[in-house]
C-alpha cells in the first residue's frame, strides 16, 4: 500500500497486531487457565488413552499448544510487515 | 572404571570445553560484552535461552515437586507457568524491546519514563529478583559437588565460581552464550537418557511423553495404577489433587507467567539476535528447547514416583525389608535425602501418607531425578552424565543472572548515571570488575545463605511480575503512562509482595519475625505467598494507572520513542 502515508500504514500494522495478540491471547488462555485450571474437572471425565483430558492438558498440552501459538505470531507478523514494507534492514 | 572416577571424567570433560569456548570468544566492546553484537542465530539464540532459563530448580527438584511435594496434577503450575510465559514474552515484551537495541532493562525502563529515578528504581527491582535466583543456583552447584564429587559443599561451589568467573568475566554476553548453548546439549542430553529408559523399562514405549499415557506389563494404564496406589496409600489421586485451591493454582500459574516474561536475564537474551522479527521466532525455538525437558519432567515425575513405591512395597501387603534394600538406598540414605525410621519394629518398610504409619521419613524432591538412573539400574556413564547435567542446568543459570546484575550496574548505575562520561574502553573494564564482583557475591551469599533456604526461586518470579513486567508492558502499550506513575506502581507492586510474602514467611525469612504466621488460613483469599506475584501486579498496573491520570503526559520524543519500538521498519520521519 505504498500509496498511504507511513503513519497511516504503521497505524494499520498496529490495529492487526493487536487482534492477532487478542487471539492467540485468548487461545492461550483458554488452554492453560481454562483447560488446565478452571475446567479441568469436566474434561477429566474424557479419557484419552491413559490419560484424563485436563490433566493432560495441564501437563502436556498447553506447552504444545504455547509453541504453535509463537511460531504462528511469528510467522503472521512477518507476513504482515513484508506486506506493508515496514520489515527491519538487515543488519 | 568406579562411578567416582568416571563422574570426574564426565564433569572435568565437560568443563575443559566450556574454558576453550571462553577462550575462542572473548570480547573486546561492550557491545560484545553487553548484547554479543547482536549477532547470535535465532535457533542458537534459543538454546542459549533454553539453559539460562533451566535452572538447577528446572533440572533436579521440578519433578520431584511434581510427583512428591505436589502430587502430581498441583504441580502442573511449574510446567504452565514456566511455558507459557514465553508466549506472553514473544508477543508483548521481547519484539519491541529488541527494536529499542539498546543493551539493558533498566535502560529501557529510564528512557521510557524520561527518569533517572525510574531507571535506579528497576535496577533495584532486578538486583532484587536476579540475587533470590542466583543464591539457588549457587547452592545447586555446591550441593551437585558435594554428592556426585563428594567434595565438601565449599570446595564445590568454589570449582563452581571458578568456572563461571573465567568465561563470563572474560566473554560477557558472547561467552555466556556459546558456553549455554555447550551446555544445553549436556543438560538435555542427561535428562533424557535416564528418561527414555525409564519409560522404556515400564511402559514399552521410548517416548517419555507417550510412555506417561501408555500401559504397564500387566495391561493397567500408568496413571491409573499410580491412582490407585496412592489411594491405597492414603494419599490423594494422582490425577486430580489440587494445591491449595483452584483459585491458588491459577494465581500460582498466572505469577509464574508474568514473572517469566519480567525476568531481565531472559530478557536480554533477545536483545542478541539480528533482528525484531528473529526476536519473535527465536522466543519460539526457546520454547521448543524448554519443552523437550518440560513435557519429560511430568512422566519422569509419575514413572519414578511409581518406581520407588514399588520398590518398596512390590505387592500390596508385602513391605521390602530394611535388610535387603538396594544398595542406591543406602547410598542415597547418607547424603540425607532418604531416611528410614522402623516405628513398629517389624523390620520392614512401610510407605504411608499417615505419618503416624509412614517409615520413609525423608523423601527428598531431588531424589527423582538425582536417583533415577540407579533405580533403573542404569549403566555408570548415565549417573555421571546426570551430574554433568544438573551442574551445567546451574552454570548456566548463575552466568546469566550475574550478566544482568553486573549490566545493571557497569550501564545503567555508571554509565547512564553517575559517571556519564567514562569511555567505551572504561565502560568495558567497569563491566568486567562488576561482573567479577557479583561472581564473588553470590559465592559469598552461596557460602552463607541468609535465613531462607528454599522456595526463594519461585519467589524471585514474584517479585519480577509485581514490579518489572507492569511496567515494561504498560510502557510498551500505553503512551500515556507517566514516569510517576511508573515509579509509584513498580514499588507498590514489589512493596506489597514482599510485605505479603515477609508477613507469613518472616522479614528477611527469619522465621519468628513473621506475624501473621505460614497458616493457610491468614492467606488472603487462600493464595500461597509464592504464588502472590499476580496480586502485586495487579496492584502496580492500578498504582501506575491511578497516577498516570494525576500527572502531565510523557513528552513528545518519548512518544515517538513509543511509536518507534511498535513497528520493526526504521522510522523515515523525524
Amino acid at each position: 500500500m505504498p500509496e498511504l502515508p507511513e503513519s497511516h500504514v504503521r497505524q494499520i500494522y498496529w490495529r492487526k497486531n493487536r487482534r492477532l495478540m487478542l487471539v492467540l491471547g485468548t487461545i492461550w488462555f483458554v488452554v492453560s487457565l481454562g483447560c488446565g485450571v478452571l475446567w479441568v474437572e469436566p474434561l477429566n471425565t474424557v479419557q484419552i488413552g491413559g490419560f484424563k483430558l485436563g490433566f493432560w492438558f495441564a501437563q502436556q498440552g498447553a506447552i504444545y499448544t504455547f509453541i504453535i501459538l509463537i511460531f504462528v505470531y511469528a510467522r503472521v507478523m512477518a507476513r504482515l510487515e513484508r506486506q506493508l514494507g515496514l520489515q527491519e534492514p538487515e543488519a | 572404571m568406579s562411578l567416582m572416577e568416571t563422574t570426574y571424567w564426565v564433569v572435568g570433560a565437560s568443563f575443559v570445553l566450556y574454558i576453550w569456548i571462553a577462550i575462542r570468544s572473548r570480547a573486546g566492546t561492550t557491545q560484545e560484552f553487553y548484547v554479543a553484537s547482536k549477532g547470535i542465530h535465532p535457533v542458537a539464540n534459543g538454546m542459549a535461552t533454553a539453559a539460562d532459563w533451566m535452572s538447577a530448580a528446572s533440572f533436579i527438584s521440578m519433578a520431584g515437586l511434581i510427583g512428591l511435594s505436589y502430587n502430581g496434577y498441583g504441580g502442573s503450575v511449574f510446567l504452565m507457568g514456566w511455558t507459557g510465559g514465553y508466549v506472553i514474552l514473544a508477543m508483548l515484551i521481547a519484539p519491541y524491546l529488541r527494536k529499542y537495541g539498546k543493551f539493558t532493562v533498566p535502560e529501557f525502563i529510564g528512557d521510557r519514563y524520561y527518569s533517572d529515578t525510574a531507571r535506579v528504581v528497576a535496577v533495584i527491582c532486578l538486583i532484587i529478583c536476579s540475587v533470590t535466583y542466583v543464591i539457588g543456583q549457587m547452592k545447586g552447584i555446591g550441593v551437585a559437588f558435594s554428592r556426585f564429587l563428594e567434595t565438601d559443599y565449599e570446595t564445590g561451589l568454589l570449582s563452581g565460581m571458578v568456572i563461571v568467573f573465567f568465561y563470563a568475566v572474560l566473554g560477557g554476553m558472547r561467552g555466556i552464550t556459546y558456553t549455554q548453548i555447550a551446555q544445553f546439549c549436556v543438560l538435555i542430553f542427561a535428562y533424557m537418557v535416564p528418561a527414555i529408559f525409564i519409560s522404556l523399562q515400564l511402559t514399552g514405549q521410548p517416548i517419555p511423553q507417550l510412555g506417561l499415557g501408555s500401559t504397564l506389563a500387566d495391561g493397567t494404564y500408568l496413571l491409573e495404577k499410580l491412582d490407585q496406589t496412592l489411594l491405597d496409600l492414603g494419599f490423594q489421586e494422582y490425577t486430580t489433587s489440587v494445591r491449595g485451591s483452584t483459585l491458588n493454582m491459577a494465581a500460582f500459574t498466572a505469577s509464574l507467567m508474568i514473572g517469566t516474561a519480567g525476568l531481565p536475564h531472559v530478557i536480554i537474551r533477545f536483545f542478541t539476535v539480528p533482528t525484531v522479527s528473529a526476536a519473535r521466532t527465536s522466543a519460539g525455538w526457546a520454547l521448543v528447547f524448554i519443552a523437550i525437558l518440560y513435557t519429560t519432567a511430568p512422566a519422569v515425575a509419575a514413572m519414578a514416583r511409581l518406581n520407588i513405591i514399588q520398590t518398596l512395597e512390590p505387592q500390596p501387603g508385602q513391605h521390602l525389608a530394611i535388610e535387603e534394600r538396594p544398595e542406591w538406598f543406602k547410598n542415597w540414605e547418607q547424603t540425607g535425602l532418604l531416611g528410614i525410621d522402623d516405628k513398629n519394629q517389624d523390620g520392614l518398610i512401610q510407605y504411608s501418607a499417615d505419618s503416624q504409619i509412614n517409615e520413609l521419613v525423608t523423601l527428598d524432591n531431588d531424589i527423582l531425578v538425582l536417583a533415577n538412573p540407579e533405580i533403573a539400574r542404569l549403566p555408570n556413564w548415565v549417573i555421571a552424565l546426570v551430574a554433568a547435567g544438573g551442574l551445567a542446568a546451574a552454570l548456566s543459570t548463575a552466568a546469566g543472572l550475574l550478566l544482568a546484575i553486573s549490566s545493571a550496574i557497569s550501564h545503567d548505575l555508571l554509565k547512564r548515571t553517575l559517571l556519564p562520561n567514562i569511555s567505551e574502553r572504561q565502560e568495558l573494564m567497569a563491566s568486567r570488575l562488576a561482573m567479577a564482583s557479583a561472581v564473588l557475591g553470590a559465592g559469598y551469599l552461596g557460602l552463607n545463605p541468609p535465613g531462607f533456604v528454599a522456595g526463594t526461586v519461585a519467589l524471585a518470579f514474584g517479585l519480577a511480575a509485581a514490579s518489572l513486567f507492569p511496567a515494561l508492558l504498560l510502557g510498551i502499550f500505553c503512551k500515556r503512562v507517566t514516569r510517576e506513575g511508573a515509579v509509584l506502581g513498580m514499588l507498590a507492586g514489589i512493596g506489597v509482595t514482599l510485605a505479603y510474602v515477609f508477613q507469613h514467611k518472616g522479614v528477611m525469612f527469619i522465621p519468628d519475625t513473621s506475624f501473621l504466621g505460614d497458616l493457610p488460613a491468614n492467606w488472603f483469599f487462600g493464595i500461597e505467598p509464592n504464588a502472590f506475584g499476580v496480586v502485586g501486579a495487579v496492584v502496580n498496573l492500578a498504582v501506575t494507572l491511578t497516577v498516570t491520570r494525576f500527572t502531565a503526559p510523557p513528552p513528545e520524543p518519548v512518544q515517538r520513542l513509543i511509536d518507534d519500538i511498535r513497528v520493526p521498519a526504521a522510522t523515515t520521519r523525524i
